[in-house]
């Protein structure tokens, strides 16, 4: 088990400031955010993808990593105090570096929409790159996020996955140590 | 929790190096959970300083549940919740030393998971098992026996239960 790297610095301050950026990046789908600036987690994780894992995911969460991010297992579980689960489908948090096929995830049930799944997405570049069009709750007008990584029939899987609502996946989106959100809420043009 | 939970014995079987390698840091593990701040930096104060080192995680006090088995062997049953201060460093070669402690001392905390990461060298093990964890260890043993001593002083035997199970 590999755990040269520490964690947050000061984890109360530092978890709670992510906990608050996460927050607004849902409140204001699109919006950019910075996190985790002052991590140096194990490859291959980006800042934000570090932080936001050390601020959500605990003892009594369940996350997934897949194959690609092995080499941070070590890390994810010693500071996280969490064992990742064989199966993306059983999982609350699911990180990955290619968007997964949402249908095969929790979607949650209507009587507890709160127990859907939230995708942690790391992608190569946010603020450049295919830009979509957001719109919905939490927008008075229209926005536009552009993200390099997303496959190019996103918008197509995230209506189907807009379709559930209230039920759906939750996509939170990490470059570098830029966070977006994507709540199921919103709806997605490209 | 009784004492007698914690003891560590070496199972009389032929053990594998790893197993022996693992009871010895399960045994130096407990020395150095109970012993205070003070005392491993009067013991560390004679060897040479230890190497430099980073905190990994804490020292960080939080509450952990303490599981029991009643019978020693039955169901799994939550006893309470009991404050501990966890703490992990890695020195600079690059080991890894973990300690859990009961309390909130958190400089105890971290010189345990130090001194663990210490032991864990194949080339300072011998001189610190023998100048810390043996000097803990007869102390920690010495008070444990004064207290049974103690204990057994005012000892109550049930001899008129003892016969109305054994007529029985």
């Amino acid at each position: 088990m590999s755990i040269e790297l520490r964690g947050f610095a000061d984890p109360v301050l530092e978890s709670q400031a992510c906990f608050r950026a996460v927050l607004n990046a849902l409140a204001r789908p699109g919006s950019l955010h910075r996190v985790g600036e002052s991590l140096v987690p194990p490859v291959p994780l980006s800042c934000a993808a570090a932080a936001v894992l050390l601020t959500l995911v605990d003892g009594e969460t369940t996350l997934f990593l897949p194959p690609a991010f092995f080499p941070a297992r070590g890390w994810v579980s010693f500071h996280c105090g969490t064992v990742p689960l064989p199966r993306a489908a059983d999982a609350g948090f699911v990180l990955d570096d290619r968007l997964p096929d949402l249908a095969t995830l929790d979607a949650g049930s209507d009587e507890s929409p709160d127990a859907a799944a939230t995708v942690i997405l790391q992608v190569a570049a946010l603020g450049s790159g295919r830009r979509f069009c957001l719109s919905g709750p939490g927008l008075r007008v229209p926005v536009s996020l552009e993200v390099d990584g997303l496959p190019d029939d996103f918008a197509s899987q995230w209506a189907a996955n807009h379709a559930l609502f209230p039920r759906g996946i939750d996509l939170l989106l990490c470059s570098g140590a830029t966070l977006a959100a994507l709540p199921r809420s919103v709806a997605v043009e490209a | 929790m009784t004492d007698e939970s914690l003891r560590v014995s070496i199972p009389p079987r032929a053990v594998s190096a790893k197993a022996v390698q693992q009871t010895a840091r399960q045994h130096w593990m407990s020395v150095l959970a109970r012993a205070g701040a003070d005392e491993m930096t009067a013991l560390m104060a004679r060897l040479p300083p230890p190497p430099s080192y980073e905190r990994l995680r804490g020292p960080e006090a939080g509450l952990i549940m303490v599981r029991g088995a009643t019978g020693g062997s039955g169901a799994a049953f939550n006893l309470g919740e009991m404050t501990v201060t966890r703490c992990t460093v890695r020195i600079a070669e690059g080991r890894v030393g973990h300690a859990t402690v009961a309390g909130r001392d958190a400089r105890q905390a971290e010189l345990a998971a130090l001194l663990d990461a210490m032991l864990q060298d194949p080339a300072r093990q011998a001189e610190l098992q023998a100048a810390i964890i043996a000097p803990l260890a007869l102390r920690q043993r010495a008070s444990r026996e004064a207290t049974a001593r103690r204990a057994a002083a005012t000892r109550v035997e049930f001899f008129t239960m003892a016969t109305m199970r054994t007529t029985e």
